[in-house]
């Protein structure tokens, strides 16, 4: 197991290099000069030439790039345009609301979904069966800002009982978290069901039967642990959604997450601040796959990493 | 029809399968007992029902499957009256089954100590570490090597024969006075199934229980079963000892079973397989369900169905030759005149 982890972690690295240069080019692929958009429209050409060569611009373009990496790597993602901070600390101020978001969403995701998948399962082709999945086919097929807007026009404008926008209090954390988070839960379930569907058919779950397991055992101890393999790959994949679905949430509901931020910053065209935030959220979507890998293992005592 | 040397008394057994709206009758009257300490085989080709019989001796028939009517008494007690609590009771610890697929029975994601330790929780109330050393004790007396290191392992790191002996080695955990075997050997190679076949047979008359064999190999039932039963389109068509069923086959059906079997001291220009198929469920025949492939089907054949009857020696056959309504030709003789009357 601790050898299986180490190489896992050091598969990750040549990930973060791939991911890298593509942040890094995005900003040279965009149409656009950065210097020009600082400097604004009626700025000198001599302007935009002191402001090209402050940030390095004139530099080839692998010596720009090994910069760009030394900074970030002392933790420095440059300044942003639009506000003169440093892109750190901009970002690091939005990063654990959007975590906090996506965080909560995927508990009531995977929450909701496991529970809705295992009874569908069980109780399959029967009445609960087809309410369960014409209720997650629903949730699969909403878009999270139209149910975000559903949600605040019911709850916080008819009922007046939750907050329409912001983010701290736990009044204003229950919208926003619905809205993000019930697409994954109907995906989730669905995964749960077909993946517990098969896994019952198995042979081992009529030996477990045929042991005289009660059946309640039969299905938390027998089937889920096996059923959960896939599972937790969609789980995993699921945070990457949410991080993706932050940007719409947060925008909705007036969130001040890197989501909002990023859109901002694109709007903006705030280079460093694009090029920072996406750096982190790809940092953090290499995180979750590592601990999904690493849940698998402990699941599934076949996985090698051969 | 109660008898105290027979451990398992089953009774005009009915299990059918509802799908569409249609009822398919997979075992469609079986009666059959299970003396103490004997082997009884089972056999029959696909879809005969075999395994559709020993699943509802364990009431593990799921839906669309149900027990329609019949009676399985196990130690004087109706099985199909128990409860679903008193089943569990019984599966694993009374009664037991090895499966036919030693590759996909184990649960991949558990331990093979924890398998097995598992039914000792259930039925013996022990804790985990004794239970743990029983299941190293087990995995001794099924004739795995280092049972200590094994007890550790995943399923996926033993071979197929290892495998089903894990199988039995859980099967056999709680000293089950009936073991149901469901072709235990098929998926195995030669030299592994005569290992499994010794074990299982030495086992038996160690702990002195009685065993189901289901199979469709005829060789696994002349060297372990003391008595035989040959099922059919969901019937028992023949019932003998292993002895009077190899010596003097009765049934038209065994008679061809036997005669298909590739013979090595013989010469032979091809198999003598039997023509025709399996009837299918939903389109059984009217009559003896063997009549359209049999050599000797004569009118009532195909008009009624025999009853299973009493042989002179004690044995049981569904053949009308052996009744006085017999209209066919009088002197026939199934076991000698088969290849003659099958060329006609």
């Amino acid at each position: 197991m601790f050898v299986f982890t180490i190489r896992r972690i050091l598969q990750t690295i040549p990930v973060l290099f791939g991911v890298s240069i593509l942040v890094f080019l995005m900003m040279h692929l965009v149409p656009g000069d950065p210097a020009q958009v600082i400097a604004g429209e009626a700025a000198s050409p001599q302007t935009i030439e002191q402001i090209r060569e402050r940030l390095g611009l004139n530099d080839p373009l692998p010596m720009q790039y090994l910069n760009f990496i030394m900074n970030a790597l002392q933790g420095d993602l440059g300044t942003s345009i639009r506000s003169g901070q440093p892109v750190s600390e901009e970002v690091f101020s939005r990063f654990w609301v959007t975590m906090e978001l996506a965080f909560y969403s995927m508990i009531l995701s995977a929450f909701i979904g496991l529970i809705a998948g295992i009874i569908s399962a069980v109780r399959h082709y029967t009445i609960i069966d087809v309410v369960v999945m014409i209720i997650a086919l629903f949730g699969l097929s909403m878009p999270n800002f139209w149910l975000g807007l559903m949600l605040m026009q019911f709850f916080s404008i008819n009922l007046e009982i939750l907050p329409v926008s912001g983010w701290g209090t736990p009044e204003q954390i229950i919208l926003p978290v619905i809205a993000l988070g019930t697409a994954g839960a109907a995906i989730i379930a669905r995964m749960t069901r077909s993946s517990m569907l098969e896994v019952i058919g198995q042979d081992y779950i009529r030996t477990a039967r045929a042991k005289g397991v009660k059946e309640r055992f039969v299905i938390y101890k027998h089937a889920l642990k096996n059923a959960m393999i896939p599972v937790v790959t969609v789980i995993g994949l699921e945070f990457g959604t949410l991080l993706t679905g932050a940007v719409l949430t947060e925008t909705v509901f007036s969130i001040n997450g890197l989501g909002r931020f990023v859109v901002e910053s694109i709007r903006a065209r705030d280079f460093p601040a694009v090029q920072g935030s996406v750096l982190v959220i790809a940092l953090v979507f290499i995180l979750v796959n590592l601990i999904v890998d690493l849940s698998y293992r402990f699941l599934n005592k076949r996985i090698d990493l051969n | 029809m109660t008898n105290d040397a027979d451990v398992l008394q089953i009774d005009n057994l009915q299990t059918s399968f509802f799908i569409d709206g249609s009822e398919i009758k997979a075992v469609d009257g079986v009666s059959l007992n299970i003396p103490k300490g004997k082997t009884v085989g089972i056999v029959g080709e696909s879809g005969s029902g075999k395994s559709i019989t020993s699943m509802s001796v364990m009431r593990l028939i799921r839906n669309p499957g149900r027990i329609k009517g019949g009676s399985i008494h196990f130690n004087g007690e109706d099985l199909l009256q128990k409860t679903e609590k008193n089943m569990q009771n019984i599966r694993g610890n009374k009664i037991s089954m090895i499966f036919q697929e030693p590759m996909t029975s184990l649960n991949p994601v558990y331990t093979v100590g924890q398998q097995i330790s598992e039914v000792l929780q259930i039925h013996q109330n022990l804790s985990k570490k004794e239970a743990l050393s029983k299941s190293v004790e087990m995995l001794e007396l099924v004739g795995i090597p280092s049972p200590n290191d094994r007890v550790k392992q995943y399923p996926h790191e033993l071979s197929g024969g290892m495998r089903q002996r894990v199988m039995i080695a859980i099967a056999l955990a709680c000293n089950p006075e009936l073991l149901i075997a469901d072709e235990p050997t098929t998926a195995l190679d030669v030299t592994i199934q005569a290992q499994i076949l010794e074990l299982m047979n030495g086992l038996r008359k160690e702990l002195g229980m009685s065993v189901i064999l289901i199979t469709h190999d005829l060789g696994v039932v002349a060297e372990t079963c003391d008595y035989v039963a040959v099922m059919y389109a969901g019937q028992i068509v023949e019932y003998a000892d292993v002895h009077t069923l190899f010596n003097n086959p009765k049934h038209p059906y065994t008679v061809g079973l036997m005669q298909s079997l590739p013979r090595h001291d013989m010469d032979q220009e091809e198999l003598n397989v039997i023509e025709g198929n399996v009837p299918k469920p939903g389109e059984m025949p009217e009559g003896c369900r063997f009549a359209p492939r049999c050599p000797f089907a004569s009118d009532i054949c195909t008009r009624e169905l025999p009853d299973l009857m009493e042989t002179e020696d004690g044995n049981q056959v569904r053949c009308w030759v052996y009744s006085e309504k017999w209209d066919g030709d009088p002197e026939v003789n199934v076991k000698d005149d088969y290849k003659t009357a099958r060329s006609q």
